[in-house]
């Protein structure tokens, strides 16, 4: 398991390596001195030129990389141009509503999708089963910022029960935070929902497929406890990483959504930083948010390692 | 009643006729095929004008004058859905040949050098790390929002997916028989390439582009809705919804018919990539999940491994 783990977490090396230079890129292919940006625009010459000195501008772009990479590997990621904080500390702040957005949305897609995934494999090829196809591809073919505006339309504009936008703390008042995150939880989670029904009816039906099950089933094992106690336990490993999977790029899929309802969470600072130019806080969401989504997937490789032991031998995970 | 659909359908067939077969492929032709003749031909039939600003008309529900209704600026919303969908298809056009291209030459020249292939391989998993929607939004703020710079982005996302599948593809195609002969005959490695490893890559990669004309549309448009995308008053599906959003209680028309708009070319693409997929190889056609679920599902994953089918 050991080096099972040290050669999963050892492949990731030359991809943050490249990650890290593309990001660093951003900041040095964008337009305009940043000193410049920060001082505004009627800063006097000798000013501007005294905070490149101080910003590091002024020395080769190698020496400029490595001065970033190591300030980023110790945790610095710089300061906002506009927020007058450490990007780190900004995107500490955002995180906790991204976070809260991003589990709501993981239970309301497993509370749909885990019954209809395994009723669908049970009644197989019925009308119950059409139905199911149908609601996933509606779920998968519908962008989720359609969605979301469909969604704000029918429930806050003709049926008025839903808040438009806004965010209010889960935790402090958790009844109306509960109230404004109701839709971007459905809109962002239905095309989660969609994939993971789809996930668990064909792994349920490959387990209904094997000959213990027909065993059980032969023992008079009754027909539901087959499905629920045998078949959905055994799937359980595909659904594992969906979930994983899923959670992690709901992170960085949120983006679009928290700027529709006015969620002030990692995508709203990005957006807000795109607005403003304020590369450094660009450069740092983009880096966490791909560090964030790797990271969980090395946890569900590894987690997959533990469960199934074969797989720690092969090395690589047939998904 | 259904004695005729078992009757084996003689050899290779006409690439036309299997797809004429095909109902997949041929509605979501028409649907597409549709779209881009009323983007064309119905603007200037019609006289309509996407940035001509009626302000004592604003927000106005469809009529005979508007049969789209207008917008927060007055401006006739059917001339702007019309024109966005001939800027979405333009653009995506644009994107799907050149990374087409890029990616293609990219593949299979890693397929022929081992230290070339480990250094491009690299790169395009380090590019893939960073999630499709994620980079797009980063390198268009950067490079400056505007149709050109928008293009560059959208290559530099999508080339990594593509140049991996060629690859995967013509090292596969270098252990045949046939590209094994050509060498032992003496062809030279540029002969190759053009000759055999790339028609051969060719069916693979229809599909694969299909998918990627999805996406830029769908790409583009939740660009333009962050601001990130083509400038207004520029007319593009983002923009329309980001403007009906802002008046979505008045006007909540504006956000349905660009949603509509977008939902549609989505859905017919879809259906010509399905297609496509069945024709090129018809096993995978049986696949539970289809190869679109995978490629919208990866516009906010990164795409660490998808895309090479093995």
């Amino acid at each position: 398991m050991f080096t099972y783990t040290l050669r999963r977490a050892g492949a990731l090396i030359p991809v943050l390596l490249v990650v890290s230079i593309v990001v660093f890129s951003l900041g040095w292919l964008a337009p305009g001195d940043p000193a410049r940006i920060v001082l505004g625009p009627e800063a006097l010459e000798a000013d501007i030129q005294k905070l490149r000195d101080s910003m590091g501008l002024n020395e080769t772009l190698w020496y400029r990389y490595l001065d970033w990479i190591s300030d980023a590997l110790r945790g610095d990621l710089g300061t906002s141009y506009f927020l007058n904080m450490p990007v780190s500390t900004a995107i500490g702040q955002h995180f906790g509503p991204t976070v809260q957005l991003a589990v709501l949305t993981i239970i309301y897609a497993l509370v749909i999708s885990v019954p209809l995934g395994t009723l669908a494999a049970r009644w197989r090829g019925s009308g119950f089963d059409q139905g199911i196809a149908g609601f996933t591809l509606i779920g998968l073919t519908f962008p989720s910022f359609v969605l979301s505006l469909i969604l704000v339309i029918v429930f806050s504009v003709w049926l008025r029960c839903l808040p438009v936008a806004g965010y209010r703390d889960l935790f402090s008042d958790p009844f109306n935070g509960l109230r404004y995150l109701i839709l971007p939880a459905l809109s962002l989670g239905t095309i989660y929902a969609a994939l993971i029904t789809r996930t668990v009816r064909a792994s349920v039906l490959d387990v209904l497929k094997s000959e213990y099950v027909d065993a059980a089933r032969s023992r008079g094992v009754s027909e539901n406890r087959l499905l629920f106690a045998h078949a959905l336990r055994n799937a359980g490993l595909p659904i594992i990483t969906m979930i994983g999977l899923s959670f992690a790029s709901l992170l960085s899929g949120a983006v679009v959504a928290e700027s529709i309802f006015n969620i002030p969470g990692i995508g709203s600072l990005l957006v807000n930083a795109i607005e403003r130019r304020d590369y450094p806080v660009l450069q740092g969401v983009v880096l966490f948010l791909t560090l964030i989504y790797l990271g969980l997937n090395l946890l569900v490789d590894l987690l997959y390692g533990i469960i199934d032991p074969r797989v720690r031998l092969t090395g690589t995970v047939a998904k | 009643m259904t004695v005729f659909t078992n009757t084996i359908v003689g050899g290779r067939g006409g690439a036309f006729s299997r797809a004429m077969q095909n109902p997949h492929l041929i509605f979501g032709f028409v649907i597409i095929g549709c779209i881009a003749l009323a983007a064309v031909v119905l603007p200037g039939l019609l006289g309509l004008d996407s940035l001509a600003v009626d302000p004592l008309n604003r927000l106005k529900p469809p009529s005979v004058a508007h049969p789209l209704g207008t917008d927060n600026f007055g401006r006739d919303l059917a001339a702007r859905i019309l024109a966005g969908a001939s800027t979405s298809l333009s653009l995506a056009t644009a994107v799907t040949l050149l990374a087409a291209s890029l990616g293609v030459a990219v593949g299979i020249v890693a397929s022929f050098s081992r230290l070339l292939d480990h250094v491009i391989m690299r790169i395009c998993d380090g590019l893939m790390a960073i999630p499709a929607l994620l980079l797009a939004l980063a390198l268009t703020a950067t490079f400056g929002p505007n149709f050109s710079n928008l293009v560059i982005a959208l290559v530099i996302v999508f080339v990594p997916g593509i140049a991996r599948l060629v690859r995967a593809r013509a090292l596969a195609l270098r252990s045949e028989t046939f590209v094994e002969a050509a060498i032992a005959v003496g062809a030279s490695n540029l002969h190759i390439m053009v000759r055999h490893i790339f028609p051969n890559v060719l069916s693979v990669l229809a599909v694969q582009v299909t998918f990627i004309f999805a996406e830029t549309i769908v790409i583009e448009a939740a660009l333009s809705f962050l601001g990130a995308g083509v400038p207004p008053p520029a007319p593009s599906w983002g923009n329309i919804l980001y403007d009906g959003k802002a008046a979505i209680t008045k006007a909540p028309y504006m956000v349905l018919f660009a949603s509509t708009a977008i939902v549609i070319t989505v859905t017919g693409l879809t259906m010509i990539g399905d297609g496509l997929r069945d024709l090129v190889d018809p096993r995978m056609g049986a696949r539970l999940q289809p190869g679109m679920a995978r490629r919208l599902f990866g516009l906010i994953r990164p795409r660490t491994s998808e895309g090479e089918q093995q």
